[in-house]
């Protein structure tokens, strides 16, 4: 008997719990429809393509190959990311730079497919010429078609 | 004849005002339970871009719902499957003729009634109605030829009569202190005060029972706590093979079993249109002061306060909906048939023994 009375205090109190969520919330919503600026809001809800949130400092975007001074890519073509690339997404073709003897190789095709890949990153980390960066800051990657999301070189560059 | 023309006036304005509420609860129903959980809710609805804080989504709903394919299963029983979610959307829908919303209005010599079709029996014509639902349930779940959904059926069966024993147990104390089956009348005598000062509210008088009916009355609308027919995630329920309108009318069917049980506690225990110390004439306070209003002005008191009563009840029933978890089904019929069963019988005597002192 005591104990069915402790469950029918805990239904009672959980039931205040949830009021009392409700009228602290409208009491801020309503607030703000009044035009009342406060720290706290009624919402912990972000309306997403109106309001962003920003993003983290280590967040993984879409990616980016970088340039050197003279617009060349940074690249070396050493495969190394499409060796650690989990998704099997980078396709590198390497060819000889006849204008920079110095380091030889170039990327004549550096394919990523957006469609496979898993934004793991580990291909930044792989890359020992710091050619590869995933902080553009693009998140929003839905195309129509499987075709839209191959990225080549141009578009790697921009 | 214009007798018929006001009770269809009657009807045509209970109805709207039935179907209206119906609509915006399923609105306050997305809207509270993002409130409660710190969301906001269904707000992307829109016409020509005004969005007014979801309030065009019941009608985005509506059109959803209507526009989508009505599927009848070819191993089902065609015409029982078909009359199903008519029967349990006729017999919440009737019930609403027997609430009274307010006092008689008197309007050009004529003296109307606030309420459909005021019986003598209104109180058992409510329950009798309700009780009817059951076949809804039942026959859905047993025509779809499905092994879920009879077994949704059969639990929803064995839920709602149970909990009918105590749902109508538990109105016997309230029928004694006010020896009426009368809605009007039962409304009427709550307009009295204990003491001088309180009103003679059904809450006061039957605390016990009020606690028992709530609960049993939760158990009838069949929503979370109780909501072991339909388990909408888990355990699949009575309409599982139903879709489009058909599957609309049973939600509907909730919603309307919510308002229709706001009406009930409202008139039966929370005095109905009576507004504290408001007469006929105005309003007489106990310390004295009195404050004389005009015939239509009281009426509008009356039909305001019901009004508002309900939308509270109608609040508390979203409120609890999204509070609790489901009982488990032994747990269920362990309250129904132990406790809550025992207990109204205990109001009864209770009830009994204090009126005989």
């Amino acid at each position: 008997m005591i104990k069915a009375l402790e469950y029918f205090v805990e239904i009672i109190r959980g039931s205040i719990i949830t009021a009392r969520h409700f009228v602290v919330n409208i009491f801020f919503h309503i607030l703000k429809v009044l035009g009342i600026k406060t720290k706290r809001k009624g919402a912990v809800t972000i309306q997403y393509p109106e309001e962003k949130k920003e993003l983290a400092f280590r967040h993984r975007s879409l990616h980016r190959l970088l340039k050197r001074e003279n617009g060349r890519p940074r690249c070396v073509a050493c495969m190394l990311c499409a060796t650690v690339c989990p998704s099997e997404c980078i396709y590198v073709e390497a060819a000889e730079d006849p204008e920079e003897p110095e380091i030889q190789k170039y990327p004549a095709k550096f394919i990523i497919d957006l469609s496979r890949c898993c934004f793991c990153g580990f291909c930044v980390e792989a890359c020992p010429e710091d050619a590869l960066r995933m902080d553009t800051g693009q998140i929003e990657l839905a195309r129509y078609s499987r075709q839209d999301l191959i990225y080549d070189l141009e578009e790697l560059t921009k | 004849m214009i007798e018929i023309l006001i009770v269809l006036v009657k009807i045509i304005l209970a109805l709207v005002w039935f179907l209206t509420l119906t609509l915006y609860l399923t609105w306050v129903e997305r809207k509270e339970s993002a409130v409660i959980q710190d969301r906001i809710g269904a707000n992307r609805a829109s016409i020509l871009g005004l969005r007014l804080i979801g309030l065009f989504q019941p009608f985005a709903d509506a059109i959803k719902m209507i526009f989508k394919e009505d599927f009848t299963p070819s191993f089902s029983k065609k015409f029982l499957h078909n009359l199903a979610p008519f029967l349990s959307f006729f017999f919440v829908a009737i019930t609403i003729i027997a609430i009274p919303f307010g006092d008689v209005v008197h309007l050009a010599g004529r003296a109307i009634k606030l309420q459909i079709f005021d019986a003598n029996v209104g109180l058992l014509f409510v329950l009798a109605m309700l009780s009817l639902g059951i076949y809804g349930i039942l026959i859905s779940g047993w025509s779809s030829n499905n092994r879920f959904t009879i077994l949704g059926g059969l639990r929803g069966t064995a839920q709602l009569i149970s909990y009918e024993v105590a749902f109508g147990l538990s109105l016997i104390g309230l029928i004694m202190v006010y020896p009426s089956l009368q809605l009007s009348q039962i409304v009427h005598f709550q307009g009295e005060l204990i003491f001088g000062f309180l009103p003679k509210w059904g809450i006061l008088l039957q605390p016990l029972g009020f606690m028992i009916f709530i609960v049993a009355a939760l158990a009838e609308t069949k929503r979370v706590p109780f909501d072991l027919p339909e388990g909408e995630s888990e355990i699949i329920g009575f309409f599982t093979e139903y879709s489009g309108l058909k599957w609309g009318l049973f939600m509907m069917t909730d919603f309307m079993e919510i308002i229709i049980i706001s009406c009930l506690v409202t008139s039966l225990f929370f005095g109905g249109w009576q507004v504290p110390w408001l007469t006929a004439d105005g309003f007489h306070f106990p310390w004295g002061g009195s404050w004389l209003m005009p015939h239509w002005l009281v009426i509008i008191f009356q039909v305001t306060a019901f009004n508002l009563k309900v939308f509270f009840f109608c609040w508390l029933q979203v409120l609890i909906r999204w509070t609790y978890p489901r009982y488990r089904y032994d747990q269920l019929m362990d309250l129904g048939w132990k406790l809550l069963i025992p207990l109204s019988l205990v109001n009864i005597v209770g009830t009994g023994i204090v009126m005989s002192i």
